[in-house]
């Protein structure tokens, strides 16, 4: 048995070939592929497609309205020398470092919360929750309005704790903190994960610790960051991407029909300045290159997210 | 049940019980003190939450100049801000409306079931090459949308469809599945046992009528998670709208609430009618609150399941 069991085990490559080969001579195959064939279309022509034609169109000057030339890296070359870009940029990073720790934060403050509230869990969950039904666009809106410095709710309740609020929607320094704010009021979604995840920590881990004299701080560090680490690195991944692609909120209140200078600088989100670059102005070379730094930047940050948080995250059993 | 008894049954809950038996379990141990913190934080955190909310209806129905005023009961009310809203010239708030519930509805219903297909292929069939189309398409989430947006505004300008009153481009793509909802769904499809598809085919079944008689009422859960998240994002997408309509009768719903700002606001130039603005806000947010109201398990469970395994 024994000298049987290394090959069966090790299929070669003669034996894999086969077994894809035979693997289309079954009819299950064929509808198999039936059932993915609305994935197949999507995909060469909603994705596939549309990123290979975006690189190449992002080695020209594509603008619609005159003819077209291969520049070469001529883009790459110009968003590197763009102000605007490294400033678009610098927006979205700073953003995201601002939110995503916040939001973090303050959903694990909220889940562990909810977890101690008991019976009426379900009505203040609700009430955590509500705002990520809000629509973006609305949510803009709010800001502009409670934010407004010199007559905004905001202000006025830092005012009866004696602070003089800044003018959060026109001082280029605070109008990404006052976004940020704003934004973490949507926290719902990141909530209810990490409330499912904590809900999932089995009892008599906390016993075990409580057994052994651990107290309420060493607990939550020892048994509740590594049992919830799967759902925190989800997240941090999730909302670092949602972060760098910003958009509706930043385009909303600051941006189309009442476009001004000085705090749109501040306000000007990478994913805002491509847009413009693409839909506003129809640099569609230029913003293409635009569309692939962003990309890669993504890619790079996740990469590192994903290596550097191996180390933290702990999966219990699986993998 | 007679009134009587619904009387009778909160009038028991009602009667005075000792509060060291009532209180929950976990604060027995707890003092007083540490109690009513707790109480002070999560009262706290819900007027936090709840207050934009309250802030706008309650701004919505005050006249222009009292917008502000930040009082939660309006010393004059303004109910006529809501009619005024949908009498703003070239601000058609029905049609906006109307074009997003269709455009959603319809957008919502073409995800639900494309991506149900594909789900339902990487589940239950074994086939060359499954493990890697599943692994392309968990990466395309990855991909933002910024990369294909302009090849795919092309192709929509090519084929003469951008201002179109179709709206095509809005929900089109949907008919071809979408990643997420694939992986949710296949998770699904996935927790049905196998019995039942052996079953159905001693009994002569074929894959559609499997499909379509067993796996899709067996995972209506996540069927319905997939279309009421869609629903959610149709509404709330700005930038497609924004990209291919023009024509204000063709605008949806966020479209035209950023054109009301835009023509309103002071910042574009308009006479800061922000009673008109958040009447508009408050009518866009509350087919959302709505839905959540009769689907808040599907939303709070899809999310957590979502989150699970990603």
């Amino acid at each position: 048995m024994a000298s049987i069991a290394p090959t069966a085990q090790k299929p070669g490559p003669l034996t894999r070939a086969r077994f894809w080969a035979s693997g289309f001579k079954e009819r299950d195959t064929w509808v198999a592929y039936g059932f993915l064939l609305p994935w197949f279309i999507g995909f060469t022509i909603f994705i596939a497609g549309p990123m290979i034609a975006s690189l190449v169109l992002s080695f020209t000057d594509y603008s619609v309205i005159q003819a077209t030339n291969w520049v070469g890296t001529q883009n790459y070359h110009d968003l590197i020398h763009d102000p605007k870009v490294s400033k678009a940029m610098m927006n979205s990073l700073v953003f995201t470092l601002m939110s995503v720790p916040l939001e973090i934060v303050t959903a694990l403050v909220l889940a562990l919360v909810l977890l101690r509230v008991g019976r009426m869990a379900g009505f203040f969950r609700t009430i955590f929750y509500l705002p990520k039904m809000t629509p973006p666009v609305a949510v803009a809106i709010l800001y502009l309005l409670l934010f407004n410095g010199s007559v905004g709710i905001v202000n006025r309740v830092l005012g009866w704790v004696g602070i003089n609020g800044p003018f959060w929607t026109t001082d280029p320094t605070w109008v990404k903190p006052g976004l940020v704010l704003m934004s973490s009021w949507a926290v719902g979604g990141t909530m209810v994960i990490y409330l499912a995840a904590l809900r999932g920590v089995p009892q008599h881990l906390y016993e075990a610790a409580a057994m052994d004299g651990a107290g309420a701080w060493r607990r939550f560090r020892d048994v509740t960051l590594p049992m919830i680490s799967p759902a925190l690195f989800f997240t941090f991944i999730i909302l670092t991407i949602a972060g760098l692609t910003e958009f509706t909120k930043a385009y909303t209140a600051f941006f189309g029909a009442g476009t001004k200078t000085n705090e749109t600088e501040a306000a000007l989100f990478y994913a805002v300045y491509l847009f413009r670059q693409s839909f506003e102005f129809f640099h569609f070379g230029y913003a293409s290159s635009l569309a692939w730094l962003l990309f890669v930047v993504i890619l790079v940050i996740t990469f590192i997210q994903v290596r550097v948080s191996k180390r933290f995250v702990f999966y219990q059993g699986e993998r | 049940m007679s009134q009587l008894e619904v009387l009778q049954s909160g009038g028991s809950a009602a009667m005075p019980v000792p509060p060291v038996a009532r209180a929950p379990r976990r604060w027995r141990s707890v003092g007083t003190v540490k109690a009513a913190l707790f109480a002070v934080v999560l009262v706290g955190f819900s007027i936090l939450f709840v207050y934009p909310f309250i802030w706008a209806i309650s701004a919505s129905l005050k006249p222009q100049a009292e917008v502000f005023d930040n009082r939660v009961i309006p010393k004059h009310w303004a109910f006529h801000n809501y009619a005024d809203v949908f009498r703003i010239p070239d601000a058609p708030m029905l049609t906006w409306i109307w074009n997003s519930v269709w455009v959603s509805t319809l957008g919502a219903l073409a995800v639900t079931f494309s991506s149900a297909l594909i789900a339902f292929g990487f589940a239950y069939f074994r086939f060359p090459g499954r493990n890697l189309l599943f692994g392309v398409l968990l990466s395309t989430m990855m991909l933002p949308q910024e990369v294909t947006m302009i090849p795919t505004y092309l192709i929509w300008k090519h084929l003469g469809l951008i201002n179109h009153g179709g709206q095509y481009p809005l929900w089109v793509p949907n008919l071809f599945g979408s990643a997420f909802y694939v992986f949710l769904q296949r998770q699904f499809f996935l927790g049905i046992p196998r019995d039942y598809f052996e079953a159905a085919r001693m009994d002569g079944d074929n894959y559609w009528t499997m499909f379509w008689r067993i796996a899709v009422p067996l995972a209506k859960p996540a069927l319905i998670v997939t279309f009421i998240f869609e629903i959610q994002a149709k509404w709330f997408d700005l930038m497609t709208p924004l990209i291919y309509l023009r024509d204000t009768a063709l605008f949806t719903l966020p479209l035209g609430l950023k054109t009301i700002l835009d023509s309103f606001g002071t910042s574009g130039g308009g006479q800061g009618d922000w009673q008109l603005i958040v009447a508009a806000t408050v009518i866009a947010v509350i087919p959302m609150l709505a839905i959540f109201a009769v689907f808040s398990k599907y939303f709070l469970d899809g999310i957590a399941a979502g989150g699970r395994k990603g």
